[in-house]
C-alpha cells in the first residue's frame, strides 16, 4: 500500500503566501533554469542545483539549500520525477496528484452522485467540489504526454455537465497521445444531446466504463438504489455507440449481481456486442460494501462455476473480457487467462495464506481493504501446470 | 431506518402486470414450445408457462418471468427500454439490405472438362468457344457491378470450369482494380473451379490479387469420380492434388471446398466428413440438392426424398457434434449460418436464408452471353428452358431496367417471409428466408404453399433439431456459439 498524502509534511524556509499549489517534481539536476521556479526538486544526491521553487527531502536529513524545503517521511520514497503534487503548507497538507510511474492515475472528478451503490467504493457526498475541476485542469498541462493511460472517476463525472466536456477535451488537448478511461453510471448520455457532445470531441482514445449489473431492470435499480436508473444506462449506451463512444461494461460481483450473471452475459451478446470490454470485478471492502455486508458477501468460491460460464458467453462472442480484483486460487483455471492485475498498486495486497504461491507473481492479490472479510478458500498454488494457459 | 430501499421497493412496481410484446410460437416436440421475439431471440417453455404467459398471468418471482423480460417478450411497469433494444436489433438484423448487391457471378464460360450427370448448369463441349464470355459482356458486366451501392463487392467467377476462359478472368481483375482506384470499394475475389486445370499461370493471377478458390469435393474418391466424371476418371485425384498446391502456394485459408449430394452420398455421412477432416479442412457444407438443371431432367432430384436427405443431414451433424465433443474443432457451415441467426444480432449474407430474399439483391449473375439472372439458381432454371429470372442483358437494358424489373419486384415482394401465409405466423420466420426461385421452380408459384414445401419441411426440422440439441445439453450449446459467431 502507498500512502498519497499526509498532514504532516515540515515545510521550512521562506514559504511564499498561498493556501494550495499544484506543482511538478523534477529530479533532473540539469534542468533548464528557466523551468525551474515553477517546479519542485526531489534530493536524492548530494548535488542540489540552486533555482528550484521548493527542495523536497524524503528520509534524509535536510540540506542547506536557497529556497523552501519540505521534508517528508519515507512512505514518500517513491517519488519520482514527473510526479504532480498538491502543496497545502498551512496545514502541513501534501497530497501526491499524479505519479508518473504509476500504471494508471486516477481522477476524482466529483463526490456527487446520481446512484447510491449497495457495494460504493467512494461514497457519494452532496457537496459543492467545483474546485476539484479547477485543479484537475490545472495538473493536465503538467502530466508528461507520455503517459500510456489516466483515468477520471467519482461520484459521477457527467454530474459536472459542461464542465466534465471541458475536461475531457482538456486531456485530449495536453495528452494527445494518452487514453482516457472514465467510470460513469451512464445515465446522463440517456439525453442524445449530452452523448453527442462527448462524441463531438473525438478524443483520440477514450472509453466509457459503465456498470450494468443485471439484465433485468428492477434488480439493477435494487443495486444502484435509484429507480429508472437501468433505463438510462442502457439508453445511454445505446447512444454513446450512436456517437462513435467506445464503451466497457463493468459488473462488480456480489450476492445480488452473480445468480444472473450467465443471463446478463446473454443479454450483453444479444443487444450490447458492440461494447469494447466487459470487466467482471470482485467486490472491494470498503465504503457502503460493509454496511450492506450481509446481501453482498458471497464466497468468490461459490460464483466460480457462474463466472467461468459467463465469461465463455462472452468469450465465444468475441467479446473482449477481463476478471478484476480476483484471486486465481478462487477461478477456474479455464479463466485464468482472463485474469487481471488490477488492483491499484497502492491498494495491492497479499494475504499470508498466499505464502508460497507459486502463481503470486501473476494473481491480481487484495484490495488492502480486504482484511474485512475475504474468502475462506484462498490457499497457495503448489503445482504450477498452467504456464501454458495464460496466453 | 437504512438509507438502503430493499429489493422488494424495486420490484413493488412489477404487481402492476405486463403487457406482451411481438412474440410467436411454434411446437418443439410434445408439450414443448419454441417462442420467439421479433429478432430471433427464442426460448423453449412447456404448453402450461406458453398459456400463462400469453395470458399475463406471470408472477414477477416466476424464472420464466426473468427469463422472457430479460429477453423482450414482455413489458413491465419498470422498464421501457426492451422497445428501444428491440428496435435496435431489428435494425441490426435489415441493415444490410441498404448495401444492395454485394455478390456479383460471372459465368466466364458454360464450357466444362467434366460431366456430372447431376451439374446445376449445363455444360458444353469443351472446345466450342461460343459459349465463353466476351469482353464487351464482361465490360458491360463490370459497368452493372459498380451501380451497387455496396461497399464491398465480391466477385466470383463461375461455369461451365471458369478457368478454360482464364483471359476473360485476367481481363474482368484488371479493368475492376483500374475502376476501382477511384470508386475505392472493399474488393474480393473468388474463382469457383473444379481444379483439375489448375496451372502456373493461374497461380500466379491469384498470388498477384488475392484471389479466393472454391472447388468441389463430394467425399471419398469413389463417391467424388462417381458424381464428376471426367476424361481419365481422374477428378478426384486433380482435385486434392489442386486443394494443397493452393494451400502451399498461396496459403491455408485460400481454398475452400463444397459438396454437392447425391442419392450416392446418403449413406456416406460419416465417410464425406472424414474426407474433409484428411483433407485439412476446418467445416463443411452438408448441402441439400437443389431441384435445377440436370439435376431434375436425370431424375437425381427425385432420387430420394426430404427425409432421406434429413437423416443424412443430422447422422452427419451428430457426428461432427461428437467430434466437437471430444475436443476437435470442426464445424458444419449450414447450422452455423442458422446458428448466426438465432443466436446472435447478426445476419448472415447467405442468400437462401434472407427475408426479403436474397434473389437479384444478395447476388447477381452475369452470363457468359451477357443476360444476368437473379441468383445461380435462376441461371440453372434457364438452363431448363425458363427464364423467368432473366431480369434483363447487359447490352440491351439499363441498371434500373434490370434491377427494378417487375418479376424480380413482384418476386421480393410477395415472397417476403414476413407478410407470407404460414411463415408470417411461423415463430422460425426470424431465422428462415424467402426463395421465390425454387418456389417458383417446384410449384409454379413465388410464394408456394409451405405445407408441399421441401424448402420449408427442410429449414423448419433442422431448425427444430438444432434447438432440441442444444436445449438437452449445455455442451452442445457452447459448441453452437462457437459456430454461431465465426
Amino acid at each position: 500500500m502507498i500512502v498519497l498524502s499526509t498532514q504532516s509534511a515540515r515545510y521550512a524556509g521562506e514559504i511564499p503566501a498561498f493556501e494550495r499549489r499544484i506543482i511538478r517534481v523534477s529530479a533532473d539536476p540539469h534542468r533548464p533554469t528557466a523551468l525551474r521556479l515553477r517546479e519542485a526538486f526531489l534530493v536524492t544526491s548530494d548535488i542540489i542545483p540552486d533555482g528550484f521553487g521548493w527542495y523536497i527531502f524524503v528520509n534524509r536529513p535536510v540540506g542547506l539549500v536557497n529556497g523552501p524545503t519540505i521534508e517528508l517521511p519515507s512512505a514518500f520514497d517513491y517519488l519520482a520525477d514527473g510526479d504532480v503534487l498538491r502543496l497545502t503548507p498551512a496545514r502541513n497538507g501534501l497530497r501526491v496528484l499524479f505519479r508518473r510511474n504509476a500504471s494508471i492515475n486516477s481522477f476524482l472528478l466529483t463526490e456527487r452522485c446520481n446512484n447510491y451503490c449497495l457495494m460504493c467504493s467512494q461514497p457519494p457526498r452532496n457537496v459543492n467540489d467545483g474546485w476539484i475541476v479547477d485543479e484537475i485542469l490545472e495538473v493536465l498541462p503538467l502530466i508528461d504526454p507520455d503517459v500510456p493511460e489516466i483515468m477520471f472517476s467519482g461520484g459521477e463525472p457527467t454530474l459536472l455537465g459542461d464542465r466534465f466536456f471541458e475536461l475531457v477535451q482538456a486531456s485530449k488537448s495536453y495528452l494527445p497521445r494518452t487514453a482516457l478511461h472514465i467510470l460513469s453510471n451512464g445515465r446522463a448520455f440517456a439525453d442524445k444531446e449530452f452523448a453527442d457532445k462527448l462524441g463531438k470531441i473525438k478524443h483520440h482514445d477514450l472509453m466509457l466504463g459503465i456498470p450494468v449489473y443485471s439484465d433485468l431492470s428492477h434488480v439493477h435499480d435494487y443495486v444502484v438504489q435509484a429507480d429508472g436508473a437501468y433505463d438510462e444506462t442502457i439508453r445511454g449506451i445505446l447512444n454513446l455507440r450512436q456517437s462513435d463512444v467506445p464503451v466497457e461494461i463493468r459488473v462488480v460481483l456480489h450476492k445480488q449481481t452473480v445468480t444472473r450473471l450467465p443471463q446478463l452475459a446473454e443479454f450483453i451478446t444479444r443487444n450490447l456486442l458492440f461494447v469494447s470490454h466487459v470487466a467482471l470485478m470482485g467486490l472491494e471492502m470498503t465504503g457502503f460494501t460493509k454496511a450492506n455486508l450481509d446481501d453482498l458477501w458471497i464466497d468468490p468460491i461459490d460464483y466460480r462455476s457462474e463466472l467461468s460460464k459467463t465469461v465463455g458467453i462472452l468469450d465465444r462472442a468475441r467479446i473482449r473480457t477481463s476478471i478484476y480484483n480476483s484471486q486465481l486460487c478462487l477461478l477456474d483455471r479455464s479463466v485464468w487467462k482472463f485474469a487481471a492485475q488490477s488492483i491499484s498498486d497502492w491498494k495491492q495486497e497479499y494475504m499470508p495464506e498466499c505464502d508460497g504461491c507459486l502463481v503470486k507473481g501473476r494473481c491480481g492479490g487484495f484490495f488492502s481493504s480486504a482484511h474485512v472479510k475475504y474468502s475462506s478458500h484462498i490457499s497457495p498454488i503448489l503445482v504450477d501446470d498452467t504456464s501454458h494457459a495464460m496466453g | 431506518m437504512s438509507k438502503f430501499s430493499p429489493l422488494e421497493h424495486f420490484e413493488d412496481v412489477l404487481d402492476a402486470g405486463y403487457r406482451l410484446l411481438p412474440f410467436r410460437f411454434i411446437q418443439l416436440e410434445g408439450d414443448d414450445y419454441v417462442v420467439s421475439n421479433m429478432a430471433g431471440e427464442f426460448v423453449v417453455l412447456d404448453r402450461v408457462k406458453l398459456d400463462e404467459f400469453a395470458k399475463c398471468e406471470l408472477t414477477p418471482h416466476d424464472p420464466v418471468y426473468s427469463e422472457l423480460k430479460a429477453k423482450h417478450f414482455l413489458l413491465d411497469e419498470d422498464s421501457s427500454s426492451a422497445v428501444d433494444l428491440l428496435t435496435v436489433k431489428l435494425r441490426t438484423k435489415f441493415a444490410p439490405l441498404a448495401n444492395f448487391t454485394a455478390l456479383h457471378m460471372f459465368v466466364t464460360t458454360l464450357r466444362c472438362d467434366h460431366s456430372c450427370p447431376y451439374c446445376q448448369v449445363s455444360r458444353a463441349n469443351d472446345d466450342r468457344q461460343e459459349f465463353d464470355m466476351s469482353r464487351e459482356t464482361a465490360l458491360k458486366s463490370i459497368e452493372l457491378a459498380f451501380r451497387s451501392p455496396s461497399p464491398v463487392l465480391k466477385i466470383e467467377f463461375q461455369g461451365g470450369e471458369s478457368l478454360l476462359n482464364l483471359d476473360v478472368i485476367r481481363f474482368i481483375i484488371e479493368e475492376v482494380k483500374k475502376r476501382n482506384s477511384h470508386e475505392n470499394r472493399d474488393l474480393q475475389f473468388v474463382i469457383a473451379t473444379n481444379l483439375a486445370l489448375l496451372c502456373d499461370e493461374t497461380i500466379e493471377l491469384a498470388r498477384e490479387h488475392d484471389i479466393l478458390i472454391s472447388t468441389s469435393l463430394d467425399g471419398p474418391e469413389a463417391l467424388h469420380n462417381r458424381n464428376r466424371p471426367r476424361p481419365g476418371n481422374d477428378s478426384y485425384k486433380r482435385t486434392i492434388e489442386g486443394i494443397h498446391r493452393v494451400r502451399r502456394e498461396l496459403g491455408r485459408d485460400s481454398v475452400g471446398a463444397l459438396m454437392t449430394t447425391t442419392a450416392s452420398s446418403l449413406s456416406q455421412s460419416k465417410a464425406i466428413i472424414d474426407e474433409y477432416i484428411a483433407q485439412d479442412f476446418r467445416g463443411i457444407f452438408l448441402r441439400p440438392l437443389s431441384p435445377y438443371g440436370f439435376a431434375i431432367k436425370t431424375k437425381f432430384y427425385q432420387a430420394y426424398d426430404q427425409s432421406k436427405w434429413l437423416d443424412f443431414y443430422f447422422e452427419g451433424l451428430d457426428y461432427i457434434i461428437d467430434l466437437n465433443l471430444k475436443g476437435f474443432a470442426f464445424t458444419e457451415y449450414y447450422a452455423a449460418m442458422v446458428l448466426r441467426k438465432m443466436l446472435t444480432p447478426f445476419q448472415p449474407g447467405y442468400v437462401d436464408l434472407l427475408s426479403p430474399a436474397g434473389t437479384g439483391v444478395a447476388a447477381v449473375v452475369y452470363n457468359y452471353d451477357g443476360d444476368v439472372y437473379a441468383s445461380d439458381e435462376s441461371r440453372m432454371l434457364a438452363e431448363m428452358g425458363d427464364k423467368t429470372f432473366c431480369i434483363g442483358n447487359v447490352h440491351s437494358n439499363t441498371y434500373e431496367e434490370i434491377f427494378l424489373n417487375d418479376t424480380l419486384l413482384e418476386a421480393l415482394e410477395s415472397s417476403f417471409a414476413g407478410s407470407v401465409p404460414m411463415c408470417s405466423w411461423c415463430a422460425f420466420e426470424p431465422h428462415c428466408g424467402a426463395d421465390p426461385v425454387f418456389h417458383h421452380a417446384t410449384q409454379s408459384d413465388f410464394v408456394g404453399k409451405k405445407p408441399l414445401s421441401a424448402f420449408c419441411n427442410r429449414n423448419m426440422s433442422v431448425f427444430k433439431g438444432l434447438i432440441k440439441r442444444m436445449n438437452n445439453n449445455p455442451e452442445i450449446r457452447d459448441i453452437f456459439e462457437r459456430w454461431a459467431y465465426m
